[in-house]
């Protein structure tokens, strides 16, 4: 017997390190991979709350939520191949200007 | 203490030491391995709370194909760590401070405010077997059938631009 509450910190802190790696790191995919760890410390939250309420509603949110990640990462990882071909760094510090 | 709370405390260990490594390993290669060996964990969980369609999408979708796509553009692009910058030094110190603030701030709310919603017992038998896909498989396709389809739309659209984001047009410059 889990108290529902453990779930929810661990997702709390889950989202935390996202969030930290977000602010911290200036590699491009690194902050792609910490919004990824993002969707997923809310996904385990929302899990949690369903299986303790006994509902299937939150997992088929999930099953969306991981749907929609897909679709961004293909997006994402493109858009990023592309500042790569013409700036030849993914460091965000580079990236200041909108021209290609 | 009870078997499965032995596991989760393990599997949250788990879970937030490869967090951590992700964020501060400098090779783009290891953050995304231990990535991977996070998502494991996290549908190690999803099966100890009794959704193991879940589980198993989160092992394919996510340790399968969006991992391996990360993987793929980091060896494409070049595994080196980037030089240092020292474009604003205080913003480090900075964010790391406000991140500890967020982390006690979001713990206390949950904790304290949130109604309780109750314990998770062990998942049954049944939870983890055929019967539990079957009364999934009918919510989805009863209940959130618009949204399944709209999902189809948006994974399409998802590939197209991809596609014409990173293809060169044919006859030279793009």
């Amino acid at each position: 017997m889990v108290p529902v509450d453990y779930y929810i910190i661990l997702s709390a802190i889950l989202f935390t390190i996202g969030v930290t790696g977000v602010l911290i790191r200036r590699n491009a995919l690194i902050i792609f991979m910490s919004i990824e760890l993002m969707l997923n410390s809310s996904n385990l939250a929302i899990v949690a709350f369903s299986s303790a309420i006994k509902s299937f509603s939150g997992q088929i949110f999930v099953f969306f939520v991981i749907a929609v990640a897909a679709a961004e990462v293909a997006v994402g990882l493109a858009l990023i191949v592309e500042i790569f071909k013409s700036k030849h760094s993914i460091d965000v510090d580079q990236i200041s200007s909108l021209k290609g | 203490m009870t078997l499965d709370l032995a596991l989760f405390l393990v599997l949250a260990l788990v879970a937030i030491a490869t967090a951590l490594g992700m964020l501060l390993s400098r090779n783009a290669i290891y953050s995304a391995l231990f990535l991977v060996l996070n998502f494991v964990t996290v549908a190690v969980f999803y099966l100890l709370l009794g959704a193991p369609f879940i589980a198993m999408s989160q092992i394919t979708v996510y340790a399968g194909a969006i991992m391996v796509l990360f993987l793929f553009v980091i060896m494409l692009l070049g595994a080196d760590a980037l030089p240092k910058t020292d474009v604003l030094p205080w913003q480090k110190p900075l964010a790391i401070a406000l991140a500890v603030v967020l982390a006690a701030e979001s713990t206390f709310l949950l904790v304290t405010k949130a109604r309780p919603v109750g314990d998770i017992l062990a998942p049954a038998d049944a939870a983890n077997s055929m019967e539990n896909l079957r009364q999934m498989g009918l919510v989805l396709f009863n209940q959130y059938l618009l949204p399944f389809e709209v999902t189809s739309i948006l994974l399409l659209v998802a590939m197209v631009g991809a596609i014409t984001l990173t293809k060169k047009e044919k006859g030279g410059q793009k």
